[in-house]
């Protein structure tokens, strides 16, 4: 890995991003609009501070998902993967350079929502903002690690966009936002314990209802960050230097 | 002695691509400092081979050693330029961005830019994103980023495809100039009156070398006129032959 290599490849990637207006708009607008309607369709300000912080870990999970199986999709189908491989740059570099650059973003998305759900929405917060940002980042990467993997087994922008579905609203489903886990059969809670999103949002019900950095959002931060690794991996082994 | 060894060599390379043989034991050299061209129908192999050189073709079988040392080594990664045959730059970056990512990567110094967009013609539109750029301009700032840095060894596909004969003329006298400053060039074309322009020819066909020799040993060894006429007869003469 190169340092010099990772960063100009972050560069490189929010050059691309300034250049596309449109997706910065959606990146930055779309989640802050659903927390708006979220808190207006509740009325009740307890089901907003129960509900707010869960979808605040969900967004940029979901967002960057997309984003990065699009960007690594056109990387490999627009022959600039290939010739990056050619070149001298590690597939380290590319890989973190694509962290720093999403994460980056995750950062700006988190940020501009939480003004809005802090001041405006009257979010009322009961653990501390720095673990909610570091989840919601979190979330973020392992959203970009599994786009970067998923984008691998695509052909085309469509079918990578497909992807989001279906690995997602599963997971939306099972993980406890619309109905808590213990209520659900036995072997759905036991499917549950094995996607990352779970401990995505209890980590993020923890920050909402204890005003300390438990042992169980300790656990959530480590398992977020192990599937964020695995992930990582897992789309390394998808970047190859020779191809048919 | 590694200056008198050739750039490029290849022994009995087969190229398997969905599921069919496409490079049929390809055996051919290549020597320092020169203009080698590289002729053939399309569908040949031309471009399977040039992947090859590079290092980012899965191969069956042979050896491909570049600069002495194996195809796609990373020793290599900064010592040879590709330019591929669909231009492979970001289409939402202006040329000099591009340029820019590129030079970081090869760690080639800043100035590279400027260098590179005035070698292929490019200086009205540096700032253009290049999605926006014309089919030709397009090719020309793929054919840019491989001139980056101070390849020893540049493979180019097709790099003069769709060019006006005057910017045709500028590229190969660039190319010229490079194969004088020691550097090995590889070109794939179609055209036939380009071919007359290198030192050596290599002409395929179906994933087999057909000739390798200088144009007008080629035109003399057939008795044609121009080199598309001699391409034609050696494709008689082996035409006959078993495959
Ligand atoms: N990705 C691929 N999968 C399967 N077969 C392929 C693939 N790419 C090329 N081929 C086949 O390999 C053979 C050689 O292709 P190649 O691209 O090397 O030809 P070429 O000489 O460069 O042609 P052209 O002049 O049209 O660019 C062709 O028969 C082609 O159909
Ligand atoms: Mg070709």
């Amino acid at each position: 890995m190169n340092l010099a290599i990772t960063l100009a490849t972050t560069r490189r990637i929010l050059a691309q991003l300034r250049h596309d207006h449109r997706t910065v708009a959606l990146l930055i607008v779309v989640p802050s609009l659903l927390m708006i309607l979220l808190r207006y369709v509740f009325q009740r300000q307890e089901a907003f501070d129960r509900l707010g912080p869960m979808l605040l870990g969900l967004f940029p999970f979901v967002v960057m998902f997309v984003v990065t199986s699009v960007a690594t999709l056109r990387e490999r189908t627009g022959g600039t993967l290939e010739r990056l491989m050619s070149m001298p740059l590690g597939k380290l570099d590319l890989l973190v350079g694509y962290a720093l650059a999403f994460g980056l973003a995750a950062l700006v998305q988190v940020g501009v929502v939480l003004v809005i759900s802090l001041t405006w929405l009257g979010l009322d917060l009961t653990g501390s903002l720095a673990s909610l940002v570091l989840v919601a980042v979190l979330d973020a990467l392992l959203g970009m690690a599994l786009g970067l993997f998923a984008s691998a087994f695509a052909r085309t922008e469509f079918q990578a966009v497909q992807f989001m579905p279906a690995l997602v609203l599963p997971q939306t489903l099972l993980c406890g936002l619309i109905i808590p886990r213990d209520q659900m059969a036995g072997w759905l809670e036991a499917l549950s314990r094995v996607l990352p999103l779970t401990y995505a949002v209890q980590g993020m019900q923890e920050i909402s209802t204890r005003p300390r950095f438990t042992g169980t959002l300790a656990t959530d931060v480590a398992v977020i960050a192990a599937f964020t690794v695995a992930a990582l991996l897992l789309g390394a082994a998808t970047l190859r230097r020779r191809t048919v | 002695m590694m200056s008198s060894s050739p750039a490029v060599r290849v022994r009995d390379l087969r190229v398997v691509r969905g599921g069919r043989e496409v490079l049929h034991g390809l055996s051919f050299d290549v020597p320092r400092g020169r203009v080698v061209g590289l002729l053939g129908p399309s569908g040949c192999g031309k471009t399977t081979v040039m992947r090859a050189l590079v290092g980012v073709q899965i191969v069956r079988s042979g050896q491909v050693t570049v600069l002495g040392e194996e195809a796609g080594s990373p020793g290599l990664r900064d010592r040879v330029g590709y330019a591929t045959q669909a231009p492979a730059v970001y289409g939402d970056l202006t040329v000099a961005e591009n340029l820019r990512y590129f030079a970081s990567v090869l760690r080639a110094p800043r100035g590279d830019v400027d260098r590179v967009i005035e070698e292929v013609g490019l200086t009205g539109n540096r700032d253009q994103p290049v999605g926006t750029l014309s089919g030709g301009q397009h090719s020309r700032a793929n054919l840019a980023v491989a001139l980056l840095g101070s390849p020893e060894l540049l493979v180019l596909d097709e790099p003069t495809v769709g060019l006006d004969p005057v910017l045709r003329r500028e590229l190969w006298t660039l190319f010229r100039e490079l194969a004088g400053r020691g550097v090995t060039l590889v070109v794939s074309s179609h055209v036939m009156d380009e071919a007359g322009r290198t030192d050596r020819l290599l002409l395929m066909r179906e994933g087999r070398i057909l000739a390798d020799g200088a144009p007008a040993e080629l035109r003399e060894r057939t008795g044609a006129a121009d080199l598309e006429e001699a391409f034609l007869r050696l494709i008689d003469e082996t035409a006959g032959s078993p495959a």
